[in-house]
């Protein structure tokens, strides 16, 4: 029996003719000035065209700022695992976003956060799940890669752990905005049937649906970054899915799915986690880089066309190149880049209908 | 179209000091484990159902550390982990921090037929076992006398420790015991490698129509932080299955998740164009540090491959012409 062979783009197709709108290669080669390529974004099921300003420049304002604060950090030369930290925890200080203060609710109406981090050079790695008190996930995550034997702590382990480190906790009250209350609500009486177990379940229709402002799914937060050593860093952060099920775990803290960084590219995928598991997406870019042979736009196409179901996923990525790239297969994708040279962008629809 | 093949674990890093008594218990339950897949294949159940099947056999049984037998946290508790994974459509199920769950593998399947995500922890999933009414049992029930006196051990040693076989048989001189298994200078995870054995349970299958699954099972690590989650759970870390290829990973839990694995064999066979031995030996090579792990895989056309770099591997393996094959060392 033969697999069906997928279609990989040609890694000689003329890759390296392509333009690159991202960093002066030579001044890379030879060590002048910082290598910069930092790229944050937050991502939704579906952003209608008309999302209502008040919805939209809050986010865009945010991720101004903390691209802002990227670009700062590594022209400070910050080493980028710092920079993705950096970033993240105010992604997760930002109510507008699905992380941290802001993030969505279980079914219960509580909050469970998540986040994982990733050093490219040496694949070192932290990952939290089943957060409630802990106020910048992304910074338990940092501490169970260094402090811990482990890589990955969950519930109440890793708020006993949150403890022991000291690091700043809260009521879990904090995390929750009256949007989100509301979110709930309007998710609980679209889910009713599927979140009813003696039904047969309809999969994958609970992470689908949207409700009429068209952003009741934001998503995940993430930050990648690489300096002009090529060292490369990936963080995610998020509050999971509108009703999702007490001690749900997606792909945000499940290193290869929604985050991944080698020697080669750092990537935060972000999406219908489930999709993003099963497509190991983050593992995957850096796969076809390394297998394959393809560069990061090449292999981040590939993935977010060929890997995952229209509509599931997003990712940013950059490579120790210094080239940054931000993929996604949703209608649109809060996002923000900026590269040495000075390039940056921030974008919320595709490019092309943006102008 | 090739026949089916089938391939089980134990957990790969053996001590190679470990009794004979117990090798050969070990063999005879991968042999038992085998032969249970075996007959389900031969009945035409699906690779899907067969690696359930026997993944809830190895966890039944106390040898092996998954289910009756897991390794204990710190606190002395169980907190056992799963994943399951059918190649045809990559859908996949994964449980982390089961306390009362009897077959951790069947809840991971049930996390994928019956809820709308791929994994729930903790409490959350100890929940949704109840609402799906699968066998619950006491924290005791999973609680092995063998694994009160590693645990102990573990302790004293300050350290993480999976094993509870050695140190078990010199409970009366634990001392003595841990000297032995320093002498023998074989480390895993920067510890003596007789107190050091994973021995998670782990079975793939390709079915007589090259469908491939992959599923495994773990109780852990020995003295493990509560919360602690390893590779087991991590659909492409230590489990994965695709058109292509079943694979399931062992050894140590933090090396197999960095090294993405088990989506690695699969990744080299489809981007790299590797046969499965090939693609196994090559991620063995390339993404693990030597003494880390081991992995036992199928693929579509009826091949059945296992690498390890550890001492010694618990596995077994069978193909659909005759084929049989149960050993621990290379």
């Amino acid at each position: 029996m033969v697999s069906k062979k997928k279609k990989v783009p040609n890694p000689h197709s003329g890759g390296s003719q392509k333009k690159k709108k991202v960093p002066n290669p030579h001044r890379r080669v030879v060590g002048v000035g910082v290598g910069v390529g930092v790229a944050v974004a937050e991502w939704s099921w579906d952003i209608p065209l008309t999302l209502p300003p008040g919805r939209r420049e809050p986010r865009v304002a945010a991720l101004h700022h903390c691209l802002q604060i990227g670009v700062e950090a590594l022209k400070a030369k910050l080493p980028p695992l710092d920079v993705v930290e950096l970033v993240v925890r105010e992604l997760e200080n930002n109510p507008h976003f699905n992380a941290g203060k802001g993030s969505v609710l279980t079914s219960n109406g509580t909050v469970e956060m998540e986040a994982c981090i990733m050093d490219g050079n040496t694949k070192n790695c932290g990952a939290v799940s089943g957060l409630s008190t802990v106020v910048n996930a992304i910074s338990l995550a940092r501490l169970v890669m260094e402090k811990t034997p482990h890589i990955y702590l969950g519930f109440d382990g890793a708020e006993a752990f949150a403890r022991e480190q000291g690091v700043e906790t809260v009521d879990p009250s904090h995390f929750i905005t009256p949007e989100n209350v509301e979110r709930l609500q309007q998710a609980k009486e679209v889910n009713r049937v599927q979140i009813d177990y003696t039904q047969p379940i309809q999969k994958e229709i609970l992470a689908e649906t949207h409700t009429a402002n068209g952003d009741s799914q934001i998503g995940t937060v993430g930050c990648v970054a690489v300096d002009s050593h090529g060292n490369l860093a990936t963080a995610t952060s998020t509050g999971g899915l509108v009703n999702k099920m007490v001690g749900r775990i997606g792909d945000t803290p499940v290193i290869g799915a929604g985050t991944y960084a080698n020697s080669l590219c750092a990537v935060s995928a972000t999406g219908k986690g489930e999709a993003i598991i099963k497509a190991t997406v983050a593992r995957d870019v850096a796969a076809l880089m390394e297998y394959k042979g393809l560069s990061l736009k090449e292999a981040a196409a590939y993935v977010i066309d060929e890997c995952v179901p229209k509509g599931n996923a997003g990712l940013v990525a950059v490579s120790a190149k210094g080239d940054v790239i931000m993929q996604f297969n949703t209608s649109g994708m809060f996002r923000a880049c900026a590269t040495e040279d000075g390039y940056s962008e921030v974008g919320i629809w595709p490019s092309s209908m943006q102008n | 179209m090739g026949g089916w093949a089938i391939a089980v674990h134990g957990g790969a890093g053996v001590d190679p000091n470990l009794p004979t008594q117990r090798q050969e218990e070990a063999k005879q339950l991968l042999t038992r484990c085998l032969n249970l897949g075996i007959s389900a294949l031969r009945s035409s159940l699906s690779a899907i159902d067969v690696v359930e099947l026997v993944v809830r056999e190895l966890e039944s049984d106390p040898l092996f550390n998954s289910g009756r037998g897991s390794a204990l946290t710190e606190k002395g508790t169980v907190e056992m982990e799963a994943s399951i994974m059918d190649g045809p459509k990559r859908r996949c199920g994964a449980v982390s921090g089961l306390t009362t769950v009897k077959n951790p593998v069947s809840l991971a399947r049930l996390v994928m037929d019956k809820s709308p995500h791929s994994y729930l922890a903790f409490s959350g999933a100890e929940e949704f076992a109840r609402q799906q009414g699968v066998e619950m049992v006491d924290n005791e029930y999973f609680v092995t006398e063998e694994n009160l006196g590693m645990l102990k051990l573990a302790k004293e040693a300050n350290a993480i420790v999976f094993d509870y076989r050695i140190p078990a048989l010199g409970l009366e001189t634990c001392s003595a015991g841990a000297g032995a298994a320093i002498d023998n200078g074989l480390q895993m995870n920067g510890l003596p490698i007789s107190i050091y054995a994973p021995e998670t349970v782990g079975c793939v299958v390709v079915d007589s129509q090259g469908r491939c699954a992959a599923a495994t099972s773990t109780g852990g690590l020995m003295n493990k932080m509560t919360g602690r989650i390893g590779d087991s759970p991590l659909i492409g870390s230590g489990t994965y299955a695709c058109n292509l290829c079943g694979v399931s990973c062992t050894g140590e839990g933090e090396a197999i998740i960095r090294g993405t694995l088990a989506r690695d064999v699969a990744a080299v066979m489809e981007y790299k164009g590797l046969g499965l031995q090939e693609a196994v030996d090559y991620v063995v090579r390339e993404r693990l540090d030597e003494g880390k792990a081991g992995m036992i895989a199928v693929s579509n056309n009826g091949e059945v491959a296992y690498g390890f770099n550890t001492t010694g591997m618990f596995r077994g393996c069978a193909t659909d012409d005759g084929f049989m094959e149960v050993g621990i060392w290379e």
